[in-house]
């Protein structure tokens, strides 16, 4: 007898429907599966024939053929489980799946039948939206399941549920959608004490998405800084929650992760190209895709491989990254703030410190990685010092919440600027000739423009940078206080 | 400008030794490797002969007869097809600070035809050198004295190195003449990094050597390039150099050879100002700017007085007050001020504009070498 249901493989950060077909003959007891299976797929034959056993079905001491369609697209994971049970219980006759026709399953099985949870359940509903009448998910995914618009959601805790089936009904519960408005507590910029200028840096940062380059001594207070500055962004709007909540539920991430804060990223220097920008075979997202709406921090970026930072350039400005293999391609979100942190030389104290004892060629490696191609995409430079014994001392610094109460209403300006929710750093080339001026500020730019050989790109940038300042203080047009705080933030190549 | 010699003008004689030198390399590095600065200098003052047996006792024949088994037209034509010239002490051309050395060279093989070998005289050349590992204020010293010692018509002499040598060069460049003094073989831009330096020197400078086209340096090389440096001009300057750093060799060989020895002061707490503040306690004379230099060479007062920044606000004078003092981050210089940071920030930014300030590659903020309107308070 024919049996078929509808599951999901992922493929990059989407879940891509696929056809399972069970068919159960007479012949010599056998279970093959075919239709590009990876080896996780393969290996569910061991897990459903466990799993429906102990569950009390009989296991068909048949000839079993379990097809994937379509059968040029890998199949991957073991998220087929439930799909290629429930159609070989109907293909064997122990229960119909008329109640559920046309609806999709995903789970992971364990040996004694119970539903394990399974990676990109989110975009696996979502899916079903289009492919399939509902969705039968595991326990620990149908809260995230249930985010999906427009689409049933059953889950069920063991295989041994789908017997209702059999008397026609319908099995599972439906779960509750989760609620991501809570915001989890984030270490709070009050813990920065002294640094104002680092604190103004980091507020600019924020409020117009412009990448960051702190440097300094260890101890400084760069990765403290760094690690606060999600606390000053705007929580994400319920679009990009689901976005965001996709991406990191393809990549494993549990239903914990699901928030309305913006992803934090913090990969160690030890990554590779592929790591950071994503890639593989079969291609998989990587830190930037991870870090989609959030902020990606590079500490120590001096010491990452050449080939991971030369690889950030294009993603940084195009705000997606194109991934070309032999085995697939995918073109994946990434629109991430660079946040990074560097030691002025390899040793972390400085040429100017006695102590010192770096080499004229190690230094030269540091400073190589701070004025490449990719410092010229940072727009905010700043040298930070280990703050004072009287800052140490003083009271804690402004907390998170005012300075974010600022970049939301800078963000207001620009959304009202562009007419749609975006920042300075993303503004088009027309957007930043169109931005008003005084004199002053125009006088002070061309100049610096002069005095350093900015390239076009820098000259852009330093307007950008200029009009989120201006918008922090609310002021229509680029005074020269505003063109000269950007000014100072810009990296100068040393001619 | 032509350099006024060409491939050919060197004699036989000379040319050879060049050559003899450069087969021998290896074995000046392994019979010198403990001390190289102090032995150099001694070996190199032997003739043919001597110097051959010196340093390679058990083959001194064949390396001797090697040597004038090359034709003289072979030399010269490996000289035109690296496109370098060559000049001995027997031509009029040859440099006058050379001729008086026992260790001097016999030729000087050479690039580049930015002006007459002739010009590099003792009294309108000074050497200035310094240490690799330069802190910004040293580099930022170097460039603007070189560039005024230029602007004023002196031939300034350097090794090429990265740090002080490099940033002299640059100096020089924008204003006038300069002179890369190298290990190498004049054909070879060494450290590779400087690749681009060395092309601008030879756009409008010379580059010279002791050693023929295509050879690698040694180690034993520097300190012997080092001689050549202290012995073309009147004056070597150091700018910035540590404790027993190869800068002090250079000024050590200046002083042997009769030659007089500035140093500019640094910092008694920064380690790379050591060795020059060290030179300046044991006599050298002292250099602020090239004024200091001028005054000694052409006469006292001969220069018009400097240009002078413009004009500065108090704020401003205020937050490059505290520059000068050190404040190289704007949280520093906030606290140090009393203003707030943004502010300051504000101020740094209009103070570099001006041409006061410089921002470094890591971030921090320094001085550079242009005056203020005024002297400032005192306190």
């Amino acid at each position: 007898m024919l049996a078929e249901t509808t599951a999901f493989t992922i493929d990059g950060i989407a879940a891509r429907p696929v056809r399972v077909e069970v068919d159960v003959q007479r012949g010599l007891p056998n279970f093959q599966i075919v239709g590009l299976p990876d080896a996780a797929v393969r290996e569910a034959r061991e897990r459903v024939r466990s799993a429906l056993v102990n569950s009390g079905f009989e296991f068909p001491l048949k000839r079993i053929t379990a097809n994937l369609a379509p059968a040029d697209l890998r199949k991957v994971g073991p998220g087929l489980d439930l799909a290629l049970a429930s159609a070989l219980l109907a293909a064997a006759g122990e229960i119909s799946l008329e109640p559920l026709a046309g609806w999709a399953f995903a789970g992971e099985l364990a040996l004694d039948g119970t539903v394990r949870p399974v990676r990109g359940a989110l975009a696996m509903a979502e899916s079903a939206r289009n492919n399939a009448a509902g969705i039968v998910v595991p326990p620990a995914n149908g809260g995230e399941a249930a985010l999906a618009e427009g689409v049933e959601v059953r889950t069920i805790e063991n295989v041994a549920e789908l017997r209702k089936l059999a008397d026609g009904m319908i099995p599972g519960q439906r779960p509750e959608p989760l609620d991501f408005g809570r915001t989890p507590d984030l270490p709070d910029l009050g813990d920065l004490r002294g640094q104002a200028h680092l604190r103004w840096a980091l507020e600019v940062s924020a409020a117009g998405e412009h990448g960051i380059l702190i440097v300094g001594p260890p101890g400084a207070g760069k990765s403290l800084a760094a690690r606060r500055i999600t606390s000053i962004l705007p929580p994400l709007e319920s679009g990009e929650i689901l976005e965001v909540a996709r991406i990191a539920s393809v990549c494993g991430a549990g239903a914990g992760a699901i928030t309305s804060t913006r992803p934090f990223r913090a990969p160690h220097h030890t990554v590779s190209a592929a790591g950071l920008v994503g890639g593989g075979a079969p291609p998989r997202p990587g830190e930037i895709t991870l870090a989609h709406r959030g902020v990606l921090f590079l500490d120590e970026l001096c010491e990452f491989r050449r080939s991971a930072l030369e690889a950030l350039r294009e993603p940084l400005e195009s705000g997606e990254v194109n991934i070309v293999r032999a085995s697939g391609r995918q073109t994946l979100p990434c629109r991430f703030t660079l946040v990074a942190a560097a030691n002025p030389c390899p040793c972390g104290r400085g040429q100017e410190d006695n102590a010192c004892q770096c080499s004229v060629l190690d230094i030269r490696r540091y400073e190589g990685a701070l004025s490449g191609a990719l410092a010229d995409r940072i727009d905010i430079n700043l040298a930070v010092k280990q703050p004072s014994a009287e800052a140490m001392a003083g009271p804690p610094g402004e907390a998170s919440s005012e300075v974010r109460q600022r970049v939301v209403e800078a963000r207001l300006i620009m959304a009202e600027r562009y007419g749609e929710a975006r920042t300075n750093s993303r503004a088009t080339p027309d957007e930043v000739s169109s931005f008003r001026m005084e004199a002053g500020a125009a006088a002070m730019l061309a100049d610096s423009h002069t005095r350093h050989c900015f390239s076009g790109r820098a000259h852009d940038r330093v307007l950008r940078l200029a009009r989120t300042v201006a918008d922090l203080k609310a002021s229509p047009c680029i005074e020269v206080e505003h063109m000269a705080s950007a000014l100072q933030f810009r990296r100068k190549e040393q001619k | 400008m032509s350099v006024g010699v060409t491939a050919e003008s060197a004699c036989e004689q000379c040319l050879r030794r060049a050559w003899l030198i450069a087969s021998l390399s290896g074995n000046i590095q392994i019979s010198c490797s403990d001390k190289p600065g102090n032995r150099i200098p001694e070996l190199l003052r032997l003739d043919d002969e001597d110097l051959a047996r010196a340093v390679a006792p058990k083959d001194t024949d064949q390396v001797l007869s090697e040597n004038t088994s090359i034709s003289h037209g072979h030399r010269v034509a490996e000289l035109i097809d690296s496109d370098c010239w060559a000049c001995c002490l027997h031509d009029d051309h040859f440099p006058e600070g050379l001729r008086d050395g026992a260790d001097a060279p016999r030729v000087l093989i050479g690039k580049g035809q930015g002006f007459p070998l002739a010009d590099i005289t003792m009294p309108a050349t000074v050497t200035v050198v310094g240490s690799r590992r330069a802190t910004g204020y040293g580099l930022e010293v170097s460039r603007s004295l070189s560039k005024e010692l230029a602007a004023s018509g002196l031939n300034v002499v350097s090794g090429m190195a990265l740090g002080i040598d490099g940033s002299a060069h640059r100096g020089a460049l924008e204003r006038g003449r300069t002179v890369a003094v190298l290990a190498s073989g004049p054909d070879r831009p060494y450290p590779v990094s400087h690749s681009r330096l060395y092309r601008q020197i030879l756009e409008s400078g010379l580059v010279i050597s002791e050693m023929p086209p295509g050879i690698q340096p040694r180690r034993w090389g520097f300190p012997a390039r080092n001689r050549i440096m202290a012995a073309l001009s009147q004056m070597t300057i150091v700018v910035e150099a540590a404790y027993r750093s190869g800068s002090l060799i250079t000024a050590e060989m200046a002083a042997d050879a009769g030659r007089e020895v500035g140093a500019v002061p640094g910092q008694v707490t920064v380690g790379p100002a050591a060795g020059t503040n060290d030179l300046i306690a044991n006599g050298a004379a002292l250099i602020r700017d090239a004024r200091d230099v001028i005054d000694r060479f052409i006469g006292v007062g001969a220069t018009p007085p400097r240009a002078k920044g413009p004009p500065l606000e108090p704020d401003l004078r205020g937050v490059l007050d505290a520059v000068e003092r050190g404040c190289s981050t704007v949280d520093m210089n906030a606290d140090f001020v009393a203003r707030d940071a943004t502010d300051v920030a504000v101020c740094l930014a209009r103070l570099e504009v001006m041409g006061y300030i410089d921002c470094s590659l890591v971030g921090t903020w320094a001085r550079t070498s242009l005056p203020a309107p005024y002297p400032p308070e005192d306190e």
